[in-house]
């Protein structure tokens, strides 16, 4: 391979990870010096749009540890962790993203090997798949940011926040629901909110006509339309000028 | 906060531990440039008693008002530094460290620029959520006045007495159906020769009519929940589960002795025995009467590649009963073939001594050419070269001891897992800090001692049973301990009151309030940060790791030094 070095940001959880990757340190294990850690009390506390945010801005992959399922300091924070990434995965995909440019793995405080491996291992495949296509394509940045601000709406999250609670225990009249009809549920809604803040993003740079929005995402103008209608009654967008028959738009300042 | 940001970076060299792979100066200059750093000097040790002093000198000097400190892990020194700003006047929630030796120079020992350019890097990094931290206040917690004490060996009795004697409730799990762990098995213990039953014998006596001291024999650690103060743990009494509520832990579950299964015949050959069984016999009286000659040999499956370990009382417990067996029978031939002759400090130093004198022969042995042990026409036929005759002796013998290393008990494993805290590679019981804190995980409100820790003779388990026994003392006489700020908060004005965050928080931390909005306990508030990064409305913050701060620290990763 080239002389590529791999940016890599890990978020390592205090109690286990960090905790496994100190005794890494403690016994001497060496592994490659691409990995940058960020400190966060849980895995659970790593929401999406963190990550997705940087690999917007260039990180080559991004890696999240917590405790072994069982084991979380916080009873079970890191099954939230591992919902959360569910959606990271999703996202990561519909932005065009290769998908083994994001893990999530366990890793318990007398770990410091198996931390030293995923490292490693990590790196090696980051390493493989080459420089983040987001530095150099601005369509793979766009996604990005359209995932990232995807990540941080209302509706994602308060599915991702639900999700542990429906598929195990039901809504709130005792409908249980499989964990397929959640992911049929969450995929299509995925989809909607990836393209609307995506369309949105695109209309805050230059206003444009839902037929200009097709040609630049390659998506069915019908389906534009319905999106920019959902996304005037959000307030997201509105009515800039009209060019000929086309009514051109234009992102809101939304606060 | 109004306030500019006036970081002082402190970079330390730990000795050479970070000085010897990465290149300290250069980061101290790095870090000069960042901006928002106003001053940024090296130390040999940031966390010596100079150390600190240069920081406090430096906040009061240069108006700091942010502190990072590249050095170890925030894990074992960020209370430290902490402390000391607070010395100085500052919030100790507006300290940041970078963690440039478990985490770059330990890891990157062979490449010592890029451990450079990564320190750079985390400094960076630091400095970036540094210029954002703002002091926090810290809530309080309750502590339970109830200790745990898992194990009923030589240590665990002692320290579950001095919880007693200290005032406290303590409940004391052993996993076997009686008291005493390993003392029951010894007949003697050096250096005084004093019978292990003299020892162990009061300590089980007290402990029963304590009536401070709950005892629950034939059980396990099952499940442990909560935090300092309050561990809801559960336990298996022959199957039936208890849950026990207490404030602190003392893990003394001691340890195990290696059974040396095809190492110098043992299992094969008649009259090879284990130490351990040595001390069997000599309390069962009369069975060595017939044993004219004796072979003792060391470290038999220790510092070997899979245990590489010293088990440390192996050499003194070894001249204490040769001494026995020479005392006992004048004409008897006790050798002990040995590596290295370990018998160590001042009252054990002497014994070897006293070993010579009474006519114990010891031999020493090669570790590339092993004492062999075959059966004999009489007992075991024990071959052994010796380096400084350069030549090979035979010992027609009656009876082979092999000094066995002490090695981790099974359970490690799962009840590491339990306690969320860590093994060595040894797999035994690893402290926060072998210096700073020898007696304390990582994790507050649990402590270590004894065997469970390391090989150690009773003397030193004892001290470390008592030793541990006053840490765990220290938060439950308080009574009342403040907890870390690092909880969540949430902005009412964005607050939609939809509810997901009271589900999801496990410590039912959160509630609504009269408005219908969502509203934290601080004081319950364990600082997971699940409730923000779900909030639908993101209106959580988690104190001391916003997503402003992690954001920073993670842009700045990725911008090159």
């Amino acid at each position: 391979m080239t002389d590529f070095e791999p940016k890599i940001i890990g978020f390592l959880c205090n109690w286990c990870s960090y905790a496994g990757a100190d005794l890494a340190g403690v016994s001497r294990i060496q592994y490659p010096t691409n990995l940058r850690i960020i400190r966060v009390m849980c895995s659970g506390r790593v929401d999406p749009a963190l990550p997705l945010g940087f690999l917007a801005e260039g990180a080559d992959g991004v890696m999240i540890t917590g405790c072994h399922i069982g084991d979380c300091h916080y009873i079970d924070g890191n099954l939230h962790a591992k919902r959360k990434y569910g959606l990271l995965e999703r996202l990561v995909a519909k932005a065009g993203l290769e998908p083994g440019r994001i893990m999530l793995d366990w890793v318990s405080a007398s770990e410091g090997q198996r931390f030293a491996d995923i490292v490693t291992g990590f790196t090696d495949q980051v390493r493989e798949l080459g420089p983040n296509p987001a530095v150099t394509d601005p369509c793979v940045k766009l996604n990005l940011m359209a995932a990232k601000a995807a990540a941080a709406e209302y509706r994602l999250r308060a599915l991702v926040g639900k999700e542990e609670k429906l598929v195990t225990e039901g809504n709130v009249y005792g409908e249980e629901m499989t964990q397929e009809e959640f992911d049929r549920i969450m995929e299509e809604v995925v989809e909607t909110e990836f393209t609307r803040n995506k369309i949105r993003l695109i209309l805050s740079v230059k206003p444009m006509s839902v037929k200009g929005l097709s040609a630049e995402t390659g998506i069915d103008s019908r389906i534009i339309l319905d999106h920019v209608v959902a996304l005037r009654q959000r307030g997201w967008v509105d009515l800039h000028e009209v060019q000929g028959n086309s009514p051109v738009y234009r992102a809101m300042e939304v606060q | 906060m109004s306030e500019e940001p006036r970081i002082g970076v402190f970079v330390c060299h730990c000795g050479i531990n970070i000085g010897g792979y990465v290149d300290v100066p250069d980061v101290v200059e790095y870090a000069t440039g960042l901006p928002d750093v106003v001053y940024a000097e090296p130390n040999l040790y940031m966390c010596s008693s100079d150390g600190l002093q240069k920081i406090q000198e430096a906040i009061k000097k240069y108006e700091l008002n942010r502190v990072v400190v590249a050095s170890c892990t925030p894990r074992t020194h960020e209370p430290l530094f902490q402390s000391a700003c607070e010395e100085a006047g500052l919030n100790k929630y507006v300290f940041e460290m970078a963690n440039i030796r478990d985490q770059c120079s330990w890891v990157h020992m062979h490449e010592p620029e890029k451990a450079t350019q990564k320190a750079k890097s985390l400094v960076r990094m630091a400095v970036a959520k540094a210029r954002l931290l703002v002091p926090e206040e810290e809530p309080e917690i309750d502590i339970r006045p109830t200790g745990l004490v898992i194990g009923g060996g030589v240590s665990g009795l002692t320290s579950a007495l001095s919880l007693a004697d200290q005032g406290f409730k303590v409940h004391l799990v052993e996993k076997e159906d009686r008291l005493g762990g390993t003392l029951l098995k010894l007949d003697t213990l050096f250096s005084s020769n004093v019978k292990a039953s003299e020892v162990i014998n009061p300590l089980i006596k007290r402990v029963k009519a304590s009536t401070d001291v709950t005892v629950h024999l034939d059980s396990r650690v099952a499940d442990v929940k909560g935090f300092i103060g309050s561990f809801d743990v559960g336990i298996e009494t022959r199957g039936e589960p208890e849950m026990l509520s207490v404030g602190t832990i003392i893990v003394a579950t001691g340890a195990d002795y290696l059974s040396p299964e095809g190492l110098y015949g043992y299992g094969q050959v008649d009259n090879v025995v284990t130490q351990m069984e040595l001390e069997q016999l000599f309390k069962e009286g009369g069975r060595l009467d017939g044993v004219k000659t004796l072979v003792m040999i060391q470290c038999a499956g220790s510092r070997n590649e899979e245990r590489p370990y010293c088990s440390r009382v192996c050499c003194t417990e070894a001249i204490k009963n040769a001494i026995k067996l020479v005392k006992e029978n004048p004409k008897r031939d006790v050798y002990i073939l040995y590596r290295d002759l370990q018998t160590y400090g001042i009252e054990f130093s002497m014994m070897e001594y006293d070993a010579k004198k009474s006519g114990v022969k010891l031999v020493m042995y090669d570790k590339e050419r092993l004492p062999e042990v075959t059966g004999g026409k009489r007992g075991p036929m024990v071959r052994v070269y010796s380096p400084l005759l350069d030549e090979e002796l035979t010992i027609e013998t009656d009876m082979v001891v092999l000094s066995a290393p002490i090695i981790p008990n099974e359970d490690n494993e799962a009840l590491s897992k339990h306690l969320k805290v860590p093994l060595n590679s040894d797999r035994f019981f690893m402290e926060a800090h072998v210096k700073l804190r020898p007696l304390d995980f990582a994790t507050d409100g649990i402590y270590v001692c004894g065997t469970a820790h390391s090989p150690k003779e009773v003397a030193e388990s004892v001290s470390q049973a008592r030793g541990a026994a006053s840490r765990a003392g220290i938060p439950m006489a308080k009574g009342r301990l403040k907890t870390a700020a690092i909880t969540s908060v949430v902005d009412e004005a964005k607050c939609s009151g939809c509810g997901t965050c009271i589900e999801l928080c496990v410590y039912n931390a959160i509630t609504k309030n009269e408005r219908g909005l969502a509203q934290v306990t601080s004081a319950v508030c364990k600082g997971c940060g699940v409730c923000g990064a779900s909030c639908p409305e993101r209106a959580i913050t988690m104190r001391h790791f916003t997503n402003e701060e992690l954001e920073a620290q993670g842009l700045a990763a990725l911008k090159e030094a």
